[in-house]
């Protein structure tokens, strides 16, 4: 059974119908976290943020404080947040931007007056059309309740926050894509180094670019403190985090839960999560953290929720997306998907992930739809190598950004996993799960 | 003489007044632009390059890496379908089929009524309730071949008019108010109370 008696931190409205309006927001302790911030030291907000050691929410995993630590000092600063999700079945930013916008503004604000940062843009993916309402609604709600703008709350502190809707590009939540987004331009990632926007980021003056849930959690660490938030969860991995559950389980959701205190079966089979596979079938494996993470089997599910528990057997916890497939699932044609999502969403400045991605898609799209051979395991084995050589994990990394050493994952864990699977595509000449 | 209605055009300048740089402006413009004509028309993409101060090639070659954009007409409403992964596994692709049956074009292209464009998307971040369909960037969450027919149906009949605009993600994004204070004024504030700050720290210790 789950252990559930954490506090839920970034989702406590979720059951309210209004969670996205000021009154609510105002009403279930709202602004309350910013009123405190005002009261402390810049300095000791950043190390409030360190004390609870939080860890960033869009993937990587980098520790908040420590990004911001790394702002070079300079006249003028800004704060990016990325609200770009596109990595597959990953659906929590989604959540947060409608259900509970005013916590993100207000985390944004905590953020910014750390920093000391006068301006901050939150970067919403473009499909999110109600997302980017709510968002935009809330900094209105916030200038008229006087939380931005000029001398917030009457303090010395003054904070813009504009809202920028991106336009369709899986690529743009990489941080440095994302600022050539908010520059007006295509996003290409940014050759490295300089590695990060801290150094040289948006108009080439230090940036900070943070999650949409690393910045909703804020509000809640100033109001109880980093040492409450460091108690929750093991190691590392402190606090909660939102799990998205999607594939062939019973009850697909966003659940907050806490850090290492849960495994893949609690989260997977708990009654009051996901409930069990669909129809009871068997559950054949699962992807731990969007499709960039390698795929698990079922001797992993006793694995506790955490990076470097996750880390430590070859895969990631990634964008915190849980994918289950059951014993109808199709690998060949699950892995296939996943490659053609990268091949249509390569940006097209590196040569291994550009042309590997498109060359891995159709050899596999052959495996899958009949046609294929043998032989084609080991050309989408040698064309993974290219790009990912040695195919170990952490990926090594051929291309500026990690997008092109995350095609492998899927297609190497296929192979490894169901190579039987595979060559029974190759005999029949076509799927056998159709 | 501008191409955007006034109303439009007074929004793209005040769009414009929110960045350091005119041309972060380019996305949220080029978004009103397909707002007022459906699609990036020749004229809308003058428009914009005009507002951003860069060319009709830069705003075109900007346009054209994002998927939401359209350089050519689209019908009234583009209609996508999602089979990523979650959604494959609920279907997705199956459903993409019944859609392009029931809409009566191929996946890529406008029924010839010009009411409707059918999409195949990427993942669109709904996938608890796969197969995910949006309408111009609406969730609609029908996930049964039925109730999206319902669905086309009333569509059809004008009854979505107003859940559903035509095109114009931004119709109802405005900010209304709060205009940012000068950068000038914002880091003269600034160096005053860092000063502040730090007679106040030198006081503590």
């Amino acid at each position: 059974m789950a252990t559930l008696d954490a506090p839920r931190i970034v989702s406590s409205r979720a059951e309210f119908e209004d969670s996205y309006t000021l009154a609510r927001y105002l009403e279930t302790g709202g602004y309350e976290g910013l009123r405190k911030t005002l009261t402390m030291f810049p300095e000791a907000v950043a190390a409030e943020v360190d004390a609870a050691s939080l860890l960033g929410r869009g993937g990587a995993g980098f520790p908040a404080g420590r990004k911001w630590s790394m702002l070079r000092k300079s006249p003028v600063s800004y704060l990016v947040v990325n609200g770009d999700e596109s990595e597959p079945a990953t659906f929590k930013d989604h959540f947060l931007v409608e259900r509970d916008p005013h916590q993100l503004v207000e985390g944004v604000i905590i953020a910014a007056y750390a920093l000391q940062v006068a301006q901050a843009f939150i970067y919403i993916r473009g499909e999110f059309a109600l997302g980017l309402e709510r968002v935009q609604q809330a900094v209105n709600d916030a200038y008229a309740h006087g939380a931005l703008g000029s001398k917030i709350f009457d303090s010395d502190f003054s904070l813009d926050i504009v809202v920028h809707p991106g336009a369709g590009a899986y690529i743009c939540g990489e941080e440095t894509a994302l600022i050539e987004g908010l520059e007006g331009k295509r996003g290409f990632p940014r050759i490295k180094p300089p590695f990060f926007p801290a150094v040289t980021g948006l108009y080439g003056e230090p940036t900070v670019v943070n999650n949409v849930e690393t910045m909703s959690n804020l509000p809640w660490i100033i109001t109880n403190g980093g040492a409450a938030f460091a108690a929750l969860g093991v190691g590392k991995s402190t606090g909660t985090r939102l799990f998205a559950l999607a594939g062939r389980v019973k009850n697909p959701g966003v659940y907050e839960v806490e850090m290492v205190k849960n495994t893949f079966r609690d989260i997977i089979y708990d009654p009051r999560l996901g409930g069990g596979i669909t129809d009871d079938r068997a559950l054949k494996a699962f992807i731990p953290g969007g499709v960039s993470a390698p795929w698990f089997g079922p001797d992993m599910l006793d694995l506790a929720l955490g990076q470097d528990e996750v880390g430590a057997q070859g895969s990631m916890l990634g964008s915190g997306s849980i994918v289950v497939l059951d014993e109808t699932s199709c690998p060949v044609r699950a892995a296939w998907r996943i490659t053609k999502f990268f091949s249509r969403e390569s940006c097209g400045q590196c040569t291994p992930c550009r042309e590997g991605s498109g060359w891995i898609e159709r050899a596999m799209y052959r495996l899958e739809h009949g046609g294929g051979r043998e032989e084609d395991l080991a050309l989408v084995l040698d064309l993974c190598d290219n790009i990912a050589p040695g195919l170990g994990w952490p990926p090594q990394q051929t291309t500026i950004c990690v997008l092109g050493s995350s095609i492998p994952s899927s297609v190497h864990s296929a192979i490894q996993m169901f190579r039987d699977d595979f060559i029974a595509h190759v005999e029949l000449g076509r799927c056998p799960h159709d | 003489m501008s191409h955007f209605q006034p109303e439009l055009r007074q929004r793209a300048e005040e769009l414009v007044a929110l960045y350091p740089r005119s041309r972060s402006a380019m996305l949220p413009l080029l978004h009103l632009a397909q707002e007022q004509d459906g699609y990036l028309s020749e004229a809308g993409i003058e428009e914009v390059a005009g507002l951003t101060g860069t060319t009709s090639a830069d705003v075109r070659g900007t346009a054209s890496f994002y998927d939401m954009f359209h350089l050519e007409p689209v019908g009234k409403y583009v209609v996508g379908v999602c089979t990523n992964i979650a959604c494959l596994l609920a279907g997705g692709e199956e459903f993409l089929e019944h859609a392009s049956q029931t809409l009566g074009c191929a996946v890529g292209a406008t029924s010839e009524d010009g009411l409707f464009t059918l999409e195949e998307t990427e993942c669109l971040a709904d996938c608890d309730k796969a197969p995910c369909v949006q309408v111009n960037h609406r969730y609609v969450r029908t996930t049964t071949p039925e109730s999206f027919d319902t669905l086309v149906g009333d569509l059809r009949k004008g009854v979505h008019d107003a859940d559903i605009p035509s095109h114009g993600t931004l119709i109802r994004v405005k900010r209304n108010g709060g205009l940012r204070a000068s950068h000038d004024e914002i880091r003269e504030q600034r160096a005053t109370s860092s000063a502040a700050r730090a007679k106040r720290a030198e006081g503590n210790s």
